[in-house]
């Protein structure tokens, strides 16, 4: 048990300089979609949702597995679309922020 | 036997771990705007992989499992597919709060699972609370941020007396049950933590106001990823420490990012009732003074004969969803010879980007909208800038007076420029609830109206010099 609670503390520590090194330099212009995109990524609860409501005996545990699977379905499904649609609006177009070139006037809708 | 079940333990740990790395991937992916949209699906397929490996081992409760998530399917996809580019502030803040909801429910079902909680070591139970209080926290704070940007409720922040009082013994007396927790481990304990959490959640979201709710949507998102990292410590699983810690992370970063777009820092925003004084201090003398104000038909002369217009658009904008109309608009006059560009508040809008987004949305080419470093040293050479639905974003009390809220964060220099047009609803102040100098100024003009209508009728103007 002192083994596992150590190992995920490594985990922890080292996610903790990944998450923050991996989107140093973001453009004001992103903010939006980066944090619906995280926002995404914590529907992984999910799988411990499924865990528990595995393991759940009893209405009262049930009743509650149910509600965490429902939620956190909610939160990666949601997450991923929404995110999904604000990218596609900046897709359609040249993506670089700064493109040298005149864009062609993009097609009516 | 002995043999396949540890492969199948071992394929589902592999599993996990790609799944990791898809979700590292991802947040790299989505701070480029090359590899945004793949970093996005990338982050999909991780939990794709992730999902599927679950149940790749002795599931039960199947016949609970799969309706809730297909429930969670017919209620999230439209809600997120269909909702207007203009509502997605809130959007983003439900879907928070659900995972919040989820990791809380998730750490306290795993404390009743247990058929002898006081087997528990203190560190399994100080991981159990932080689950619950976290999320409960980051859930119902969602929940009021929601209200507020949905305009259920009050934007303003919210203020009573002694409320910084009730909200520190609210928080002691989660600490202090928090202990009775840890010492004897009582289920009832922890739900009375659970609502007191809430309770706070909402305490703590309330006097949060205005223009800052945006931060603290993104503020609550990593609470949600550390309360998901403190139910996979709870649950023993490394997929959800590294995953949300990850996002607890980043999301740690990009807050503290916003809230230096915005020029102001963290506790700033969490403790100070933004706005609250100036609006009550300067609401009296605002009626009474003059404007200029002036017909569609004057202005589209005045923007039909400009050399150089900047477009300013703000929040107002795209509530009257004219993100099209003010693409026609700048096309007649580019049709005229006119130059024209978007100048883009980092804030514009109600979330960071959020803009750039709506009008993308528009097909208004991305060359066209300038940042506000890039647009900033322009307004001199301007002839005309055009606000349509901002207020704050160019109100001069952030840079000439000290004693407004707002003072100190950037904005865009329109006061440079030869001539202003704002297109207001009403005399009503902004977001932020701060009077604003600017509407007085004897270089701007006014036209009322609903921002879609006041556009039209300038576009239809400008067609017929």
């Amino acid at each position: 048990m002192n083994i596992d609670i150590i190992g995920l503390l490594t985990v922890f520590v080292l996610s903790v300089f990944v998450g923050y090194e991996v989107i140093s330099k973001v453009p004001s212009t992103l903010h939006t979609p980066l944090m619906s995109g995280t926002n995404a990524v914590h529907g992984i609860i999910i799988i411990g949702s499924i865990d528990i409501l595995s393991s759940s005996h009893g209405p009262v545990q049930i009743a509650l597995g149910v509600i965490a699977v429902f939620l956190a379905t909610l939160n990666v499904v949601g997450g991923f679309v929404v995110t999904d649609r604000m990218l596609e609006m900046f897709s359609v177009k040249k993506p670089s922020v700064k493109s040298v070139e005149k864009t062609e006037e993009s097609p009516k809708q | 036997m002995i043999a396949t079940e540890i492969s199948i333990e071992t394929a589902i740990r592999i599993a996990y771990l790609l799944a990791a790395i898809c979700f590292i991937l991802a947040l790299r992916g989505l701070s480029s705007p090359k590899s945004a949209r793949s970093g996005n699906l990338i982050g999909a397929g991780g939990m794709l992989i992730a999902v599927g490996m679950t149940f790749s081992h002795g599931i039960h409760n199947l016949v609970y499992i799969i309706p809730a998530i297909i429930v969670g399917i017919v209620v999230g996809v439209p809600a997120a597919r269909f909702v207007k580019m203009t509502a997605m502030p809130q959007m983003v803040a439900v879907f928070n709060g659900v995972g919040g909801g989820a990791a809380a429910v998730v750490s306290y079902s795993e404390f009743i699972h247990s058929s002898d909680v006081h087997s528990f070591a203190i560190y399994q139970i100080v991981e159990v609370l932080l689950g619950v209080i976290v999320g409960c926290v980051s859930f119902s704070g969602s929940v009021i941020a929601f209200a507020k940007l949905q305009e259920l409720m009050t934007g303003r922040p919210v203020t009573y007396p002694f409320q910084q009082l009730i909200n520190g013994i609210v928080a002691l007396g989660i600490l202090a049950l928090a202990f009775a927790v840890i010492f004897s481990p009582h289920t009832s304990f922890l739900l009375v933590i659970g609502i007191l959490a809430l309770l706070f959640g909402i305490a703590f979201v309330l006097p949060i106001g205005g223009a800052d709710v945006p931060v603290l949507i993104s503020l609550l998102n990593s609470f949600t990823g550390l309360a998901v990292a403190a139910s996979g410590f709870a649950l023993n699983n490394t997929l959800l420490v590294v995953a949300g810690t990850l996002v607890g992370a980043s999301g740690t970063l990009l807050t503290q990012m916003m809230s230096k777009a915005m020029g102001r820092s963290l506790p700033n925003i969490l403790f100070s009732a933004f706005g609250s004084v100036t609006a009550t201090s300067e609401g009296a003398s605002a009626e009474a003074r003059p404007v200029r104000s002036s017909t569609p038909e004057d202005l589209a002369v005045l923007l039909a004969y400009a050399r150089k217009v900047v477009i300013v658009p703000g929040y107002g904008l795209a509530v009257a969803q004219a993100q099209h109309t003010i693409r026609e608009l700048s096309d007649e006059l580019k049709k005229r010879g006119v130059e024209v560009f978007f100048a883009i508040h980092p804030v514009a809008g109600r979330m960071p980007g959020h803009m750039n987004v709506l009008l993308a949305e528009a097909n208004v080419p991305y060359d066209e909208l300038k940042e506000m470093d890039e647009a900033n040293p322009e307004f001199s050479t301007t002839d005309v800038a055009l606000v349509v639905g901002a207020n704050d974003v160019v109100n001069p009390a952030a840079h000439d007076s000290p004693g407004s809220p707002i003072y100190g964060m950037p904005i865009l220099h329109v006061d440079d420029a030869n001539a202003i047009i704002f297109l207001k609803r009403s005399m009503r102040p902004g977001f932020a609830g701060i009077e604003n100098e600017l509407l007085y100024n004897p270089k701007t003009t006014l036209l009322f109206g609903d921002a879609k209508d006041s556009l039209t009728k300038l576009v239809s103007a400008v067609k017929a010099q």
